[in-house]
Formats: structure tokens, C-alpha cells, sequence
């Protein structure tokens, strides 16, 4: 059954975008992931523009995220002063990577942009999350433990000043990394389409040593804040947000993530880190070999000021 | 199919009446040849399920020469242009093993999309020449360069490719034969309408060959626009941005909060 996309002004597969929300909502309830990072590259492979894929990746990650957070609040574990303090940041971070998207679209270079930073961020997160995982299966089955990081250790972030305390996270550390955190993962959702999770959860454990139960939580409540005003500017400067794309996603993708945690109960979390890295190293891949393969056209045409 | 039959009727049962009036006008005087078009709608609207749609027109000769038309020595060519946009075509080129887009080019008023029916092949009309002169057909018509300095080897080029990625995307279509001649004055042409068809003012045009000499040319209008729904939508998006926005992201909330509880874990 066909539908008219009325911003992407094409006609597209009900089914396959249903289908290809439920998959990525599947796999981010399997893996704890917002998805973005996944149906972004999906929805290029499927033609849709990469300037209207971006916009409303951004849209659909709101919807996931916001079950997530919800669910992490009434557990307490959702840190608000340092999601605000990552939020005040992100939107900054979110304001440049919308002007630099603009940009780079009218200079004919945003989609080759959106490649490069897909196949780097992807290609290098996949790589340490398989070398950790497969450290961990070797060292688990090795029968002796990893011995766990002391919480009271200190390293050159934790010497800043400007240093505020946060309670749910038990932390006393400077604002300067915690907003750079953010900016950086604003940036990155305005011009990816995605949350930011893949490298906001690492970043709060390794760099703040935030408590991990708190991590996911907080990291979603910022997501929910750094993608709406995303999808925001992206709305009224780039017209590039098309509703009913992103609502086919969310129906989707809302139903995939249930089965999706129930699979992923069924797993331990070194080998679902292990089956995430893979997948993340895949999208990597595929998206490098479209950089390095001559293109069937070399030719393009876009219409200046638009995608 | 039922979006072509009703937009069949729609322009037929109009022209119809037209011709009625016309016809007898036309045969008492005794004036050179010339060529009409009707639309009876002013509009096509593009639907969730648009797919795109084969337009069919009427038109007529006036005062055609009996003997010509029975040697069947007038030819008409119909075009259907969509609106004109400022295009760029860039070319990707290998930088350290990448494909970027390197080069481009610039070109002014490139009508979205071209669809051409004519009565028969285009070289049994007329002279390559008179096409050129006319701008007439996918292959023929005029793309203007931005930057009229460029180097000519350049822009053509460009000018090559900005055709050719056009066909391929089935914007620019010629349907040869799809101009029939109904009676010796009243013709048919059936033009495609592409599924991503441009939302704007489209225009109908018609030209008369008479011994492979162009003769006379006529135009009509046609509004094509998206309706209902996604005619709301587009409009919001781009008149209300920051109220779309505001509610993309209050309905992507919606759903979220709808899933957590609709698959609720006990």
C-alpha cells in the first residue's frame, strides 16, 4: 500500500516503513538504544532524502526515548539537575549543528558529511564495544573477574573548576565536561538524526563516573530535550520534518521495542554488547562502501536552498 | 486507473460542448490554420495514494486544408511543462578514494518536469532545426546556465547530464504517437503526469506542424496542488514551522507515552 509522503513529496511503502520501524524498535529495546543511529542510514537506503531522513530521525528517537525516561523516573533513577545541566548544553551544541547543516546543504556537501561522521562515530564506537565485550566473554569464561573500578577514583576532568554538586548521581564535579558533553552530543543529533545515547552512555561512565543504573535514564530525559528542539529548528528553518514519516516509524518501532526486551532478557549483557557492536560495525560498513564505490551517477541535481 | 477515468470525463464533457460552438465559427472563415486546447479542469490534485496519472487533453484544428489532413500532413506536438526552478547539477569526483560532489553548475528556469506527446516519430515532423529553434522536446529545450561565462564544453556537459538524470527520474518523458487525431480537426493527447509531479502551475501547450512547418502554437494552464491532508500539512510545515515542530514533537511524545502504557510490564 502506497503513501504519499507530503514534505518528502514522494510516494512510499506503508508496510516497509511499519516493517522497518518495528526492526529498529526491536533491536532498541533488545539493546537499550534509541535507534536513531539506525533508521536514519535505513531511511537513506530507502531513498528518502538524506536532509528529511536526518529531520525526522531526530523526531521518531522523542518518541522512544520518552517511554524510556518514563519508566526510569518512576524508578528514580533519572538524574534532572545533571539532564538539565546536559541539556543547557545541548542546545547550544544543537543550534550550531543546525546552521552547519544548512550550510553544508547548500554547499552540495551535507550528505557526504552525514557519511563520514556515520562511518567514523559508528565505526569507532563498534570497535571498542566489540574489543570490550569480547574481553569480558574471554575473562568471564576465564573464571576470574574483572575487578571493578573504584568510584572514588579521580582523573583530570574530575580537577576542573566550576564544580557543582549532583545528588541522585553522587557526584561533586566541574560543569565545563558535563556541558561539553552536551554540546557535543547536540551537535551531533542536529546533524545525524540521532539521540546521542551510543556515545552519551560511555561518556557519562568513563569520563564522569556517573553511576551506571543513573546513566540511562538521564541520558534519555537530555535525548527527549536535545531531539525536540532539534526537530524544533529543523521544523521552522529547514522544513525538512515530515509527520507522517515519523509517525509510521513510531507505531512501528513502539511495538518492536516490547518484543525486543523481552528478547533481550533472554541474553547476558556482554554478548548483547558484543551483537550491538556488530550490528553498529555493519551500518558502518555499508555506509563506507558507498563512499569508496563509484557511483552508478555521478551527476545530481538539487534545487539550491532545499534537499 | 479510477483517478484517470474521472480526470478523462472531467476534461472531456466540457470540451465537448466547446467544440460545438466553435466548429461552425471556424468554417465560415476562410482564415489560416490554428490551433486550440481546452482543459476543463483548472486543477489536478496529488492524494496519499497519487502514483502518478496519465492526463489526457482535447484540442482542435481550425480551418485545416482538407487535402492536407487527408494526406495526414499535419502533425501536433503536446507538451506538458511543469514550473521552472533554479537547478543545480553537481558532479562527484574521486578525492583520496571518496566520491565527492566536486563540480557543479547552475541553471535558471529548468522546468521541473517535461512530458511530451506528439502524432508521430519526432524526425518524421520536422527538421532538428526547427526543434532547437522552438525549444520543443526533452531533448531540445533550452537550459540556461546561470553563469553564461562558463567554459561551453562545461555547460555542456552539465547541460547533458541535467537532461539525462531527468529522463531517468522519469521527469522528462516523450510519448511518440500519444497524439491521435480523432476527426480531421479534433485531436487527443494523452501526457504522463510523474508520480513526484511538482506541486505549482503547469502548463499545457500545443504546436501545429503543417508539411513539417511549424505553423501555430496555443497554451493553457493547469494548477496541479496536493489536497486535503497532505495539502494541510505541507502548508503548516511551511507557514507554521515552529508549530509543526512543536507538534511533531508533542506527538512523537504522544505515542511514546501511549506505548509505555499500552505495553506496560507488570
Amino acid at each position: 500500500m502506497g503513501i504519499y509522503l507530503p514534505i518528502a513529496e514522494i510516494s512510499v511503502n506503508v508496510f516497509v516503513l511499519l516493517a522497518m520501524g518495528a526492526a529498529v524498535g526491536f533491536l532498541s529495546g533488545l539493546f537499550g538504544v534509541g535507534g536513531g543511529f539506525l533508521i536514519t542510514p535505513l531511511l537513506i537506503f530507502y531513498n528518502i532524502p538524506p536532509a528529511i531522513a536526518v529531520a525526522t530521525g531526530a523526531n521518531q528517537v522523542i518518541g522512544s526515548s520518552f517511554s524510556g525516561a518514563m519508566s526510569h523516573m518512576k524508578r528514580g533513577t533519572l538524574d534532572f539537575k545533571l539532564g538539565f545541566m546536559l541539556l543547557a548544553g545541548g542546545i547550544v551544541g544543537s543550534t550550531a549543528g543546525v546552521y552547519v547543516f544548512s550550510l553544508l546543504r547548500s554547499l552540495g556537501q551535507l550528505d557526504l558529511f552525514i557519511s563520514i561522521l556515520y562511518v567514523v562515530l559508528l565505526g569507532s564506537v563498534g570497535g571498542l564495544m566489540l574489543v570490550e565485550s569480547l574481553n569480558t566473554l574471554r575473562v568471564s569464561r576465564g573464571g576470574t573477574p574483572k575487578p571493578l573500578k573504584k568510584s572514588g577514583q579521580h582523573n583530570w576532568i574530575h580537577r576542573l573548576p566550576l564544580k557543582m554538586r549532583f545528588r541522585t548521581s553522587k557526584l561533586f564535579v566541574s560543569v565545563i565536561p558535563v556541558l561539553a558533553i552536551g554540546a557535543i552530543i547536540g551537535f551531533l543529533s542536529s546533524i545525524m538524526g540521532v539521540g546521542g545515547g551510543f556515545i552519551m552512555v560511555p561518556a557519562l561512565i568513563y569520563l564522569l563516573r556517573v553511576p551506571t543504573n543513573v546513566v540511562v535514564g538521564t541520558s534519555l530525559f537530555q535525548i527527549i530535550f536535545t531531539s525536540a528542539y532539534t526537530t524544533l529548528v529543523h521544523a521552522s528553518t529547514n522544513f525538512t520534518v515530515d509527520i507522517v514519516l515519523a509517525m509510521l516509524l513510531m507505531i512501528g518501532g513502539v511495538a518492536g521495542a516490547q518484543y525486543g526486551v523481552k528478547a533481550g532478557q533472554k541474553l547476558r549483557g556482554e554478548q548483547l554488547r558484543a551483537l550491538l557492536a556488530l550490528l553498529v560495525l555493519a551500518v558502518a560498513a555499508r555506509l563506507a562502501v558507498d563512499l569508496f564505490i563509484r557511483p552508478n551517477n555521478l551527476y545530481s541535481l538539487s534545487i539550491p536552498g532545499m534537499g | 486507473m479510477s483517478a484517470r477515468a474521472s480526470l478523462l470525463l472531467r476534461l472531456l464533457v466540457p470540451v465537448v460542448g466547446w467544440l460545438a460552438c466553435v466548429a461552425p465559427a471556424a468554417a465560415q472563415l476562410a482564415n489560416p490554420e490554428g490551433i486550440q486546447i481546452g482543459l476543463s479542469t483548472e486543477h489536478v490534485e496529488i492524494t496519499a495514494g497519487f502514483s502518478g496519472a496519465d492526463l489526457t487533453i482535447f484540442g482542435s484544428l481550425e480551418n485545416p486544408d482538407p487535402e492536407v489532413a487527408r494526406q495526414g500532413r499535419y502533425d501536433v506536438i503536446v507538451v506538458l511543462e511543469g514550473p521552472a526552478r533554479r537547478i543545480v547539477v553537481r558532479r562527484k569526483d574521486r578525492v583520496m578514494g571518496i566520491w565527492i560532489n566536486l563540480r557543479s553548475e547552475e541553471f535558471e528556469n529548468v522546468p521541473f518536469s517535461y512530458s511530451v506527446a506528439t502524432t508521430r516519430p519526432f524526425q518524421d515532423i520536422t527538421e532538428p532545426v526547427s526543434y532547437r529553434q522552438l525549444s520543443l522536446g526533452a531533448g531540445n529545450i533550452y537550459l540556461q546556465p546561470a553563469d553564461m561565462t562558463g567554459n561551453p564544453v562545461t555547460i555542456a556537459e552539465f547541460t547533458k547530464a541535467l537532461r539525462e538524470r531527468k529522463v531517468a527520474a522519469g521527469l522528462y518523458s516523450e510519448n511518440v504517437g500519444g497524439v491521435r487525431f480523432l476527426s480531421q480537426n479534433l485531436f487527443r493527447a494523452t501526457v504522463r503526469l510523474a508520480p513526484d509531479a511538482p506541486v505549482g502551475t503547469h502548463k499545457a501547450r500545443a504546436f501545429l506542424f503543417k508539411n513539417g512547418v511549424f505553423v501555430k502554437e496555443s497554451s493553457a494552464q493547469l494548477e496541479i496542488r496536493k489536497a486535503g491532508f497532505e495539502q494541510a500539512v505541507f502548508r503548516l510545515a511551511h507557514n507554521h514551522g515552529l508549530f509543526y515542530g512543536a507538534l511533531s514533537v508533542a506527538l512523537a511524545m504522544g505515542v511514546g507515552w501511549l506505548g509505555s502504557i499500552v505495553f506496560r510490564k507488570d
